[in-house]
């Protein structure tokens, strides 16, 4: 009985979080006509949550460019096909690496900052003193680091596959020798619009998935300095889990 | 304001950075060949198709000059109508050119291979191609192979 309640108390609050989740959710796009009038606040957040997690994304994007070309070149070269690497390595990064992986370092460079500056605003009071002064949180706070999340997203989605296709060139041309024009034409033949369109939606969605749990654990957590660490851990795991739980539906959708 | 500056061009400088990498991704890395490029249709009728798939090149001596576009089975004939999208530069192909269905390499995909004909008037947007020959199916081939075989051994024995 007790494994069986402790198991249905996890459900409820499992579903109480994804419950409350959506509320918060369906509250944010409600504000956000209005707070894209205030678009200064906006790029600030594009600021912290995009060009600051520029540099990571970067380096990231180049080495999993490289580290792809290298097994792919392994595992080719037994086929004795490594002319399709650079289509390989492209389709590879576009649709799977560059939005997943790109997600995962966004939750662990941005969603944790956006979470633990949110807490601890609300630890401090900063968000009552807010209140009281007649300024609602919700949209001079969390709004707008929602939506610059949401649009830093993409564009770090972007440099990472696109760092990630030099990185492989790198690698597959430079270093073991693959034919530079192979390697271009090949990819531009495997790759075809409908795989980017596919990479730039997955982007969006993880984009939304990625802010949403970031400002909800920050906005909801407890009022202490344990609450605050908490929010920051549950942003890291929750953003990761359900990024990939989306990836592989929206791939089996698509496909 | 200095600090206002500073994220202001650090904003720019990384949207400009992402725009750019989103520009590199839909140019240079697809396709684009064919994307914008104008085309007419033609269409040509096979028995069996093998393992050609939609978006597989129409080749003319080598050279792509378009891409299967679209594959059904007419229900009444029943045989497959595979309708081409080939470059309007290309509009000097002669109306009884054949189209056959090659495989690239040994387990590479299948194309569409088109062996110009003689004739003075070229193909037209809707036209169909008549002359067609099917892919080679390694099962059939294989049976065929084994009765002449077999039939050549028959052979052997009445002798």
């Amino acid at each position: 009985m007790g494994l069986l309640g402790e198991l249905g108390a996890t459900l409820a609050s499992f579903l109480r979080t994804l419950g409350s989740m959506a509320i918060f959710l369906g509250r944010l796009i409600a504000y956000t006509p209005a707070g894209l009038m205030r678009f200064r606040l906006v790029v600030h957040q594009v600021h912290n949550t995009g060009a600051l997690s520029l540099v990571i994304i970067m380096l990231s994007g180049f080495f999993v460019g490289m580290v792809l070309a290298l097994q792919g070149f392994d595992l080719l070269a037994r086929f004795n096909s490594e002319n399709v690497l650079g289509g390989a390595t492209a389709l590879a990064l576009i649709k799977e690496l560059g939005p997943v992986i790109t997600a995962l370092l966004f939750a662990g460079r941005a969603g944790t900052a956006l979470a633990s500056e949110i807490g601890l605003m609300k630890a401090t009071d900063q968000l009552s003193a807010m209140e009281m002064m007649a300024v609602d949180p919700m949209r001079r706070v969390v709004l707008p680091r929602f939506l610059g999340g949401i649009i830093a997203m993409p564009l770090l989605v972007a440099v990472f596959t696109a760092i990630g296709i030099f990185g492989a060139w790198t690698i597959g041309v430079a270093l073991m020798g693959v034919d530079p024009g192979v390697f271009w034409s090949q990819m531009q033949s495997l790759v075809s619009m409908d795989d980017v369109r596919e990479g730039i939606f997955k982007s969006v969605v993880f984009g939304v998935t990625a802010s949403l749990v970031a400002v909800y654990e920050g906005y909801t957590a407890w009022p202490t300095a344990e609450g605050v660490g908490r929010a920051t851990t549950r942003t890291v795991v929750i953003t990761a889990v359900a990024v990939l739980i989306l990836d592989y539906m929206i791939t089996a959708a698509l496909l | 304001m200095q600090q206002t500056r500073t994220v202001e061009l650090g904003t720019g400088l990384f949207v400009f950075l992402g725009l750019a990498a989103l520009f590199f991704l839909t140019t240079q890395t697809t396709g684009s060949g064919m994307g914008r490029v104008e085309t007419y249709s033609v269409t040509a009728r096979f028995d069996n198709i093998g393992g050609l798939t939609g978006r597989a090149p129409v080749t003319m001596a080598g050279v792509t000059i378009g891409r299967v576009e679209k594959i059904a089975l007419d229900p009444d004939r029943l045989d497959a109508v595979v309708t081409l999208k080939i470059d309007r530069r290309f509009d000097q192909i002669p109306e009884d050119s054949e189209a056959s269905i090659l495989t690239a390499g040994l387990l590479g995909g299948n194309y569409i291979g088109i062996g110009a004909g003689g004739s003075m008037d070229a193909l037209r947007d809707g036209d169909e191609i008549y002359i067609t020959q099917s892919a080679l199916v390694l099962e059939s081939l294989i049976s065929r192979f084994l009765f002449s075989q077999s039939e050549d051994q028959s052979d052997e024995d009445n002798d």
